[in-house]
């Protein structure tokens, strides 16, 4: 942002040595991420592999190896690109954003901060610390996967599902989308539509159109929103579809 | 000097300190007031990886960072690789395969292959790209550039050149 001198501001605070914000730690409400947690870090933790392995899968499509060294969870979420990867994680996975301020702490969910591309609830005196990941019930399936220009950029259009099976029917189902949207979404009519169906790539076929509707994804120099909205089902069948292999594996 | 910051920090080895203005930027530090011209500057805003260099061990981009965050830092830069008359192992590679056009995105690739040959298999030529893919070379000389780091990667892994 200060590079394209997008942002010029008259002083800034270096938050990258605080001791502790960049942690990765399990907790009574799951796995909480500290603001400074790097890509890379998070690609590589084990305790992210073990309960949301949709996040090194994710992170394969952040930038390149020089930006994951240094790039964080909170960078990216604060940025609120509506085609990044964090905030669509963190809508997929129901998580939560702890934000420091003044008056002292607060969490938002992700509907409440992400107002607007690159636009967030954050006053001017607040800094977030981390986010929280709910534990979700298992056996899960998760599966993540964008369409950008070239490898590395921010994604045309991204997709991230998870899914639960109980006794041959999808039990839960979310979908989650970026790069369609002021912000990253979630597919409510289709996930509504699957669940309790018979849990089947014929079943997520039949949903696909579900995805589509209430989307109103904007033209830019990437890609016209009618090339945006003909991704959104073919990511989605692949995601779902994995997700469902992965639930059932 | 008042609106100077001091800093003291390792660049390819040895220590140094400066007084330098919060608001330069380290690939600016870099070359304009170390003399190492090595590091080149590009885009100016993280895309191309010219100006890649490594902190701490790890790749980063000298133009997404200010000269005072390297504080205390260990820095290294091309030319803490090898000389004209001493090369790296990676700058002869390039020089080898002819993996370098006009040399712009040079610096940026071989401090790029510096760390993906320590932390990733790089399998295949796909591998190879996808680690390589943060590096911008508008002459486009890709094919030999993946040739170089093949070579690399082979000797990394005792395979013999096919």
């Amino acid at each position: 942002m200060m590079n394209f001198r997008l942002v010029q501001p008259k002083r800034l605070v270096d938050i990258n040595r605080i001791a502790g914000l960049g942690r990765i730690e399990k907790t009574e409400r799951g796995i909480r991420l500290g603001a400074l947690t790097r890509h890379a870090e998070a690609a590589r933790s084990e305790l992210l592999a073990e309960n949301v392995p949709i996040v090194a899968e994710a992170m394969a499509h952040v930038a390149h190896v020089a930006i994951r060294n240094r790039g964080t969870v909170a960078g990216s979420l604060c940025h609120a690109d509506p085609s990044a990867e964090w905030p669509l994680l963190v809508t997929l996975l129901d998580g939560e954003i702890e934000i420091l301020g003044g008056d002292g702490r607060r969490t938002a969910t992700p509907a409440e901060f992400f107002l607007a591309p690159l636009v967030t609830d954050m006053e001017e005196t607040e800094l977030v610390t981390g986010i929280h990941l709910p534990p979700h019930e298992t056996p899960c399936g998760m599966a993540f996967d964008e369409v950008a220009q070239r490898a590395g950029d921010f994604a045309v259009v991204a997709a991230g599902a998870l899914v639960r099976v109980e006794d041959g029917r999808f039990a839960e189902v979310r979908l989650g989308l970026g790069g369609v949207s002021d912000t990253s979404v979630r597919a409510a009519a289709l996930e509504d539509a699957l669940t309790g169906r018979p849990a089947t790539a014929e079943a997520i076929e039949a949903s696909l159109a579900l995805t589509v509707e209430d989307l109103e994804p904007n033209d830019d120099v990437h890609a016209s929103a009618a090339y945006r909205l003909s991704l959104v089902p073919v990511l989605s069948r692949r995601v779902l579809g994995r997700a469902l292999e992965r639930a059932t594996a | 000097m008042s609106d100077r910051t001091h800093i003291t920090l390792t660049v390819n080895g040895e220590p140094f300190e400066a007084y330098v203005e919060p608001r330069l930027l380290a690939a600016d530090f870099l070359r304009d007031e170390m003399g190492l011209t090595g590091t080149h500057v590009g885009c100016e805003h993280g895309v191309c990886g010219a100006c890649t260099i490594t902190l701490d061990g790890v790749s980063a981009r000298s133009c997404l960072m200010l000269a005072v965050q390297l504080d205390g830092g260990d820095v290294r830069t091309v030319e803490g690789l090898g000389t004209t008359r001493e090369m790296h192992r990676i700058q002869q590679a390039f020089r080898e395969h002819h993996a370098l056009q006009c040399g712009f995105c040079t610096p940026g690739f071989l401090m790029t292959v510096g760390e993906i040959l320590d932390t990733l298999p790089l399998r295949d030529d796909g591998e190879i790209r996808d680690a390589l893919s943060g590096n911008i070379c508008r002459c486009t000389g890709y094919d030999h550039i993946v040739k170089a780091v093949r070579a690399l990667v082979n000797e990394r892994d005792g395979v013999s050149d096919p």
